[in-house]
């Protein structure tokens, strides 16, 4: 990465009277809209030629660093190979052109994708029914507390208001609670990272809506009590939310629905690798047991028999009354889903436990070899699953080497940092995630890079101003808060 | 094994390290009886050829029908460089730009973004995009109650002409707690808000307008914004970006001004798609921007004071104030984003003003046609942009099968919405003078064919 490139804007590149012509109507007869109605004021869109565009946004995308240029072992995010065959055939003209409206008779290829990619997912989550429409994590999530609380409404059961969630849950599940109307409770963690088990026994009671829970959690560590913690809140009338953010580390050998989860969502763009685009589109579907089928948001694609042939349509409102709703304009992300599909169907069966195999193994294997280079392990007893956490409360004290501070020196070698300061509760913490889609070679090099730092920093070499290399150095937070630029006004 | 880089060798070596026998080992924390053998439903492994195989069947399954449906997604012209270069693997294989200094790319993307997309709303500050339309007005009933404290009714006043599924998704959404939706009076001749019949009183929160309707029409914006704010509630405005190279930005409805305007960004350089993914926009007065949801992108300086660009104010969001986020919203619709950019870019005001003018006259030509024909007339009176609702005489869901087995998709049924038998219809610039003149030709023929049959 070019440290010289330049923040230079498109608009600095317009000149008025320039277009890209070959890109619209040359010319059109204006509209007879009454004038009170029309703007009267010219937006400031920028007048360049085709080719400057192209060159400036392509020399923005080499500022970047993502998974096809760098290795990026950002915990919790599972940055695996986006293999390039989902995004070209999910935009295949047909698929891309095709109106969300548009009739079923034009539509069952894509259908047939849709309903094959909810079975395959039931398949994968243990779960009775999938509904595809959530278009991100969050949403997902959202969708999940939102049945749980119109099952206990069905039933009559209306003092249920308050969620469970663990201090190491992601910051998503205490705002979901939240946005569905509900109380949230924290547990504890235990020192082996497990969930508190004595302060879930006193949270849970007859106020107890559910519980949202990670497995593996956010600290990279399997909940091996997770049998006992159902049987807990079930017991005490709740019920269970999976929270599929670490879906990786499992895939293929052991189900949600088989941990007594009554709920699941998905991150299609973890697991199932549709591409992250800079912070989106994600695809959150749910999975749901039983209890919690009427529930399910819609759309949800059904398949009947006419004439002896399947035809694929949509469940609506008439075909689940309980529905919690829709929660977006048309059907979700389809485009993603294409993309989840096409990846699935290229794993296969076999291909579904070799990830969270191999995730497993070059997590563990990462974590052996950085705690032999002397970097401690937040949880040195116990086994990783697909991700680990390095703390670095040691070095910050003897070496005044942070995590920031080793994350925007690994910048300057190359790597994207790892997630750091999350979860919480883990001081000076790195959370490591390398996935399945990683050479070893790419592990050891990585290992080198940390020991090199960790190194330069016992030979008094300070890393406040890193990053060196990059197009900008660190950035002033404190006044891009202060003094709120958001958009570009020319004086 | 797919995408799996592992030679044998190196799991060996791999497990060595680590001091176990068999990456079966690497699972010995999780109870035995949980662990499951073998999935039932997945199939077996496909190739690359042998999936591209199966996906092209499938596609043409589909077909490549000629779409004159709206409703909240439009056919646009896409120029090639938009996905040649949104689908760049630094742009498409990155995550959120959470470490700014390796993620310039993608910051500057969402603060040029952030730019056009307020230069077209007429608004001075803009998120980073939430996750299509229909939510977008979910997260802005939130915001305006989180704005207007004063106002504890929780009561949002739709126009006639909001989406319908709109309402539903934020009553989904927002409804958890506790907002109410409702409707203003319609006018019946012209499908806008009937000015005569307002309600007084009732303390709403916002009042939230579509220009264009769902039907197409086009309403007093500025009436309507100062109704609203001299009844102590916000303005929000639903606004299709295309329609504002020549529509009047919200920013400028009424003596103040919409305080919040969303919409779809569909248009901007998405493909259809069957739904998505797309992204929803929102931009508000600078005043509000602490309550926004969602990513913000911010420009400042760097060590050197050179400019750099970086995610502000976080402290509104999730990942920081857990449960008392503005929103648990996690991501924007980063790639979607950066489609939307290019396209505006190589657009420009000017090119966006003749696509707009192009969907207007194609639009007006196709309802000029369909409305000549004997049994169709123009729902509402009034101006429109490039939608609009034709009344039929007759059922309008068989007229429209038998049109999509020659295909041609002439519209979208919309007699559930506005209970009586009628058709949505729009003609963007993608649409020939041919095109058109070939679905008034079909239309013409089946309902001469269906009224034959009747008699």
């Amino acid at each position: 990465m070019n440290s010289r490139m330049s923040s230079e804007l498109i608009f600095d590149k317009s000149r008025s009277g320039r277009r890209a012509f070959a890109q619209a109507p040359a010319d059109a007869e204006a509209s007879n809209i009454p004038s009170n109605l029309m703007r009267n004021d010219k937006p400031r869109l920028p007048e360049a030629s085709e080719l400057q565009t192209v060159r400036h946004f392509t020399r923005l995308s080499q500022m970047n660093f993502s998974i096809d240029t760098q290795f990026y072992p950002l915990g919790s995010c599972t940055m695996k190979y986006n293999p390039r065959a989902c995004n070209a055939l999910a935009l295949l003209p047909e698929f891309s052109g095709r109106h969300p409206l548009g009739p079923v008779s034009h539509g069952q290829g894509f259908l047939t994708c849709m309903f094959e990619l909810q079975e395959m997912l039931k398949d994968v989550t243990g779960m009775k029914g999938v509904s595809l429409t959530p278009m991100a994590g969050a949403q997902g999530e959202f969708a999940g507390v939102a049945m749980i609380k119109a099952y206990h409404e069905a039933r009559g059961d209306h003092e249920r208001t308050e969620i469970i969630c663990p201090d190491a849950a992601h910051g998503t599940n205490p705002a979901t609670a939240m946005m569905c109307g509900c109380q949230v409770v924290e547990v504890p963690t235990g020192t082996e990272g497990d969930i508190d088990f004595d302060a879930l026994k006193s949270a849970v009671g007859p106020k107890t809506a559910g519980i949202m829970l990670t497995n593996p959690s956010t600290l990279g560590v399997f909940e091996r009590r997770i049998k006992e913690v159902a049987d807990l809140v079930h017991d005490a009338g709740g019920l269970l939310y999976y929270d599929g953010a670490n879906l990786n580390a499992i895939l293929g050998k052991v189900r949600p629905g088989d941990m007594d989860f009554d709920v699941i969502h998905m991150n299609l763009h973890k697991t199932f690798s549709t591409p992250h685009g800079g912070g989106g589109p994600g695809s959150g579907a749910v999975g749901v047991n039983d209890r919690l089928l009427p529930f399910m948001p819609i759309p949800v694609v059904g398949s009947k028999q006419v004439d002896g042939e399947t035809v694929y349509d949509w469940l609506s409102e008439d075909d689940l009354p309980q529905s919690i709703g829709r929660l977006s304009g048309f059907m979700g992300n389809a485009g993603v889903l294409f993309r989840a599909y096409v990846y699935m169907r290229m794993l296969g069966r076999d291909g579904m436990e070799r990830v969270s195999e191999y995730a497993t193994l070059n997590a563990n294997y990462l974590s052996s070899r950085l705690q032999e280079a002397g970097f401690e392990l937040a949880f040195p007893t116990r086994r990783a699953s697909h991700e680990f956490i390095v703390t670095l409360k040691r070095e910050a004290r003897s070496l005044n080497l942070t995590a920031m501070d080793l994350a925007k020196a690994l910048l300057d070698k190359n790597y994207h940092a790892p997630t750091t300061y999350f979860p919480l509760l883990v001081p000076e913490c790195l959370l490591i995630e390398p996935t399945e889609t990683e050479s070893k070679e790419t592990l050891d090099n990585f290992v080198t890079a940390m020991i090199a730092i960790a190194t330069a920093a016992k030979e008094g070499t300070e890393f406040k101003d890193a990053p060196y290399t990059m197009p900008v150095r660190r950035l002033d937070d404190v006044k891009a808060a202060r003094q709120l630029d958001l958009a570009y006004r020319p004086e | 094994m797919p995408f799996i880089p592992h030679t044998e060798k190196d799991t060996r070596e791999m497990l060595k390290k680590i001091g176990v026998d068999s990456i079966a080992d690497l699972f010995d924390e999780i109870p035995t009886e949980l662990k499951i053998e073998q999935l039932e439903h997945v199939p077996e492994a496909l190739s690359e050829m042998e999936i591209s195989r199966l996906m092209r069947q499938r596609a043409k399954m589909d077909g490549s029908p000629m779409c004159f449906i709206g409703a909240g997604a439009y056919e646009h012209h896409i120029p090639t460089a938009v996905w040649d270069i949104a689908t760049r693997g630094e742009f498409y294989s990155a995550y959120t730009p959470y470490q700014a200094e390796a993620s310039q790319g993608t910051l500057q993307v969402i603060y040029e973004y952030q730019t056009m997309i307020t230069e077209l709303t007429g608004l001075d500050v803009s998120n980073a995009s939430l996750y299509d339309g229909a939510s977008a007005l979910a997260e802005a009933s939130l915001m305006a109650v989180r704005i207007n404290r004063r106002v504890k009714s929780g009561r949002v006043l739709l126009a006639p002409g909001v989406n319908p599924v709109y309402e539903q998704v934020a009553a989904a959404i927002a409804g958890a707690q506790g907002l109410t939706f409702e409707r203003l009076p319609e006018d019946m001749t012209t499908g806008n808000v009937d000015f005569n019949a307002l309600p007084e009183g009732g303390d709403p929160v916002a009042v939230v307008l579509q220009q264009p309707s769902f039907t197409g029409t086009l309403d007093d914006v500025d009436r309507i914004t100062d109704w609203a704010h001299a009844n102590g509630a916000l303005m929000i405005g639903v606004v299709n970006p295309t329609s504002l190279a020549l529509l009047k930005a919200p920013g400028r409805w009424g003596a103040e001004g919409a305080d919040i305007a969303i919409g779809e960004g569909q248009p901007l350089g998405i493909p259809m798609s069957s739904g998505g993914p797309y992204f929803g926009f929102m931009t508000c007065k600078k005043k509000h921007v602490r309550q926004m949801p969602g990513r913000i992108v911010g420009r400042t300086t760097d060590l050197d004071d050179k400019p750099g660009f970086a995610l502000t104010l976080q402290a509104r969001e999730q990942h920081i104030r857990r449960s008392k986020a503005t929103s648990n919203i996690c991501t924007n619709q980063g790639l979607m984003v950066t489609a939307a950019t290019i396209y505006m870019s190589l657009l420009g005001h000017e090119g966006l003003v003749n696509v707009a003018n192009t969907c207007h006259h194609n639009t007006a030509l196709l309802v000029d046609g369909l409305s000549a024909l004997d049994g169709v007339e123009r729902l509402f009176d009034g101006p429109f942009f490039h939608e609009v609702a034709l009344k039929l005489d007759q059922p309008v869901t068989p007229l429209l099968e038998t049109l999509a087995d020659r295909d041609i998709l002439a519209g979208l049924d919309i007699t559930p919405f506005v209970g009586t038998d009628a058709l949505l219809v729009c003609a963007t610039e993608t649409k020939t003078q041919g095109d058109i003149e070939a679905c008034i030709a079909a239309f013409s023929d089946v309902l001469a064919s269906a009224n034959t049959n009747s008699v």
